[in-house]
């Protein structure tokens, strides 16, 4: 089963990287109110199901692919 | 001192704490059990690349699970640079460490001020006082977690060169065995190299080491 992950910076969390995203995007004439840059993390894993595959990933999120203190996660099961 | 695949300044702190007097040995990554030691020294460098988030991978080190033992048993610790993002991935110290808010990489002596002379790694220096060390990171933002005890913070920078919250360049654990910073004080033990203010944060583990040595015979 695939799953993606997105994980990105608690909005309380200052994000330059998508400040300077934001500030070139601007620069190149569009209109961009706010940027803000996470990441994707593609897995294929083994599971009976949607459900039990999204708790496993869940599981991976809380212990090694999202820091909770910094980033928030959410976790797409694509089939 | 323990060297992780990618770690950096693993030489010059064992280098920095022989000159020192300590009898400083390499531990590699790959152990499961610490030698007999007095103190651990986790080095600066870019451990496993820096994949994912600093020091998020080297947490599954074997030897990290040693250090956090030795750590548990009241063991010093001190964590620079790279070292410091291993003890916050590990959960020895708290808070995490970003992205420099100038997205560039600081490369500079600094002065920072010492927050707190009673830790076994600030024995050698007083409060208040200033010291310079150099900083070269370019993940160095400190955040703290909401809770964190302002006690804890040990050192912070003069002129905040990467945007960590309060200016922390330095903190330690809740009971004061386990320290990070992230400027390094093993490149700053000799005047020729632009400082020796490092000195006084590597001698004093050196002096805690010894002193619960000569406790414990």
């Amino acid at each position: 089963m695939r799953a993606t992950v997105l994980v990105r910076p608690k909005p309380t969390i200052l994000d330059p990287q998508g400040e300077a995203v934001g500030a070139a995007l601007v620069h190149l004439g569009f209109e961009v109110q706010d940027a803000r840059v996470g990441k994707v993390i593609d897995l294929e894993v083994e599971a009976a199901d949607a459900a039990a595959a999204k708790a496993e990933v869940e599981r991976m999120c809380e212990q090694l692919l999202a820091n909770p203190l910094i980033e928030s996660y959410e976790v797409e099961i694509v089939g | 001192m323990v060297t992780y695949p990618g770690s950096q300044d693993d030489r010059d702190a064992l280098w920095a704490l022989a000159a020192l007097d300590a009898e400083a040995v390499p531990v590699w990554h790959d152990e499961h059990e610490l030698p007999d030691l007095d103190a651990v020294v986790l080095p600066g460098g870019f451990s496993y690349g820096d994949y994912l988030r600093c020091g998020a991978i080297a947490r599954f080190s074997p030897v990290t699970a040693a250090v956090c033992e030795f750590a548990a048993a009241g063991g010093l610790v001190l964590g620079i640079c790279n070292g410091f993002q291993i003890l916050c991935e590990a959960g020895l110290l708290p808070g995490a460490l970003l992205r420099n808010e100038s997205l560039r990489f600081v490369c500079r002596d600094v002065p920072v001020m010492v927050g707190r002379d009673d830790l076994p790694f600030t024995g050698r220096c007083s409060a208040g006082q200033r010291l310079v060390l150099p900083v070269k990171h370019g993940d160095g933002r400190y955040v703290p977690p909401a809770d964190l005890d302002l006690a804890q913070v040990v050192l912070r920078y003069v002129d905040n060169p990467n945007g960590s919250v309060d200016g922390i360049a330095g903190i330690c654990n809740a009971v004061g065995n386990v320290m990070g910073l992230m400027p390094h004080p093993e490149h700053a033990v000799d005047p020729l190299l632009g400082s020796d203010d490092g000195a006084l944060l590597l001698a004093s583990l050196v002096d805690a080491a010894r002193d619960r040595v000569l406790a414990a015979i």
